[in-house]
């Protein structure tokens, strides 16, 4: 079973979609006995960082996320919160990967960055099985984590930034895998048999 | 680097597409669930519905039809026409739509924009923008061009922008349906005056045309309807062409 997190800042029936495809079990939620009984958990999010984290203290998800054990992917806003900081809204996020997420500067690039970019491999990871390097994904976002030791693949919007990222049981991607056909629905299969 | 993007519109009314319905190859032309998966396996970027339903039961049907297309569609798609609601884009987006376009209700409320985007994130609101040559000026139009209003185009592009739009879906409405190419001029002022991503729509007829709205305006994506409904240019055809002219675009 597969627990899609939903607190209100997430596209989640998209990632419905997708698993139903995939034919998994999940069940969308936000409760922490659900999540913590399910085998992964995705972690959805689009809107704004400090709307979301609010969210997540009001359902009392915030520690849950932070300690479960088991494979959990953050995806678009879900990969920023999983960071330490974001500046939208300036606030304190999950805090499981180290860095801030940051604004793109629109007087060098179109804010928000949206649509297909290439993304450059950095580190293997078993979430880009039978994805090539370079793949293209759909991207819709204004604000971005820099490189951390922790990236596993870069795109490029005039800086380079954190396309995927993964450390122990924790994944995310800054991409949408649920809107990025065919080499999207491979990534959430690799993850969904991880 | 982050691809120009090539984008089919398709009108819908009643939960059934309404144009290209003469299309030969089609099984059944008037599906939004078989065009859609039609154009997500040629290489569209992503797809655009415009509801034209004018009944009651309006947002049901277009509330359905979005959470047909959502299970079937793995690429991003829009949602417009007649909304002017939290709730309706609330509702919409939860379907499964990634964006909706606001048009006549923001120009009556242009605080729906910035309501929108704080509530659902700027990269989900699209300001479709209709503006038409009269006199010295373009001025803006609205109720699918049947109205004229004061706002001159560029200023109103500029307001929404700064509002909290994430992107400007500009029509030409002198250009739109002449197939004689999009609005080069107005567009790269456009593309000047705002940091946000823009749309092209309203002249397209040749390959040339994308070519010219990429390259001479800078606008970061092309939109069309009859020219690709009817196959008179195939998306990979479209997209061969731009990559061999040096548009970065995904095949």
């Amino acid at each position: 079973m597969i627990a899609v997190i939903n607190y209100g800042a997430g596209n989640v029936a998209s990632v419905a979609n997708a698993l139903a495809e995939l034919k998994q079990d999940y069940i969308i939620t936000d409760n922490e006995f659900e999540i913590c009984d399910a085998n992964k958990v995705i972690f959805p999010g689009v809107g704004e960082a400090s709307f979301a984290v609010k969210q997540l203290h009001k359902l009392n998800l915030f520690t849950v996320l932070r300690i479960v054990k088991k494979p959990m992917l953050g995806i678009c806003l879900g990969l920023q919160l999983m960071a330490d900081f974001s500046e939208e809204g300036n606030v304190t996020c999950l805090g499981i990967f180290p860095g801030r997420s940051i604004k793109f500067d629109n007087k060098l690039v179109k804010v928000p960055h949206m649509g297909w970019n290439s993304m450059e491999i950095v580190k293997d990871s078993k979430l880009f099985n039978g994805i090539k390097n370079g793949e293209r994904f759909y991207f819709a976002h204004s604000y971005y984590l820099p490189e951390t030791e922790y990236t596993t693949a870069l795109s490029n919007n005039n800086v380079k930034f954190t396309a995927a990222m993964e450390k122990n049981n924790y994944y995310g991607v800054q991409f949408h895998p649920e809107k990025s056909g065919d080499a999207g629905l491979q990534l959430i299969k690799n993850f969904v048999m991880l | 680097m982050l691809c120009k993007r090539i984008i089919p519109c398709l009108d819908v009314k009643d939960g059934r597409v309404v144009k290209g319905t003469n299309f030969v190859n089609l099984v059944d032309a008037g599906s939004p669930i078989e065009l859609a998966a039609r154009y997500s396996n040629e290489s569209a970027d992503e797809l655009v519905f415009l509801d034209i339903t004018a009944s009651a039961e309006k947002r049901k049907t277009l509330v359905h039809l979005v959470e047909e297309v959502a299970k079937v569609l793995r690429i991003p798609f829009t949602v417009g026409g007649g909304i002017s609601e939290l709730d309706d884009i609330d509702a919409l987006l939860k379907a499964g739509a990634d964006k909706v376009s606001l048009n006549s209700a923001i120009v009556k409320n242009p605080n729906l924009i910035s309501e929108a985007a704080r509530q659902f994130g700027s990269q989900a609101i699209v300001a479709a923008i209709d503006v038409k040559h009269t006199g010295n000026e373009y001025k803006v139009f609205i109720k699918g061009g049947r109205e004229e209003t004061d706002l001159i185009g560029i200023e109103w592009c500029k307001q929404a922008a700064e509002l909290g739009a994430g992107e400007i879906l500009l029509t030409s409405m002198d250009k739109d349906g002449t197939k004689s190419g999009y609005d080069i001029k107005f567009l790269k002022e456009l593309t000047s005056a705002v940091t946000i991503p823009v749309i092209a729509s309203g002249g397209a007829g040749k390959k040339e045309d994308f070519l010219e709205a990429f390259n001479e305006a800078d606008v970061d994506a092309c939109l069309a309807a009859s020219l690709f409904h009817y196959n008179i240019l195939p998306i990979k055809e479209l997209k061969e062409y731009l990559d061999a002219s040096g548009v970065i675009v995904r095949i």
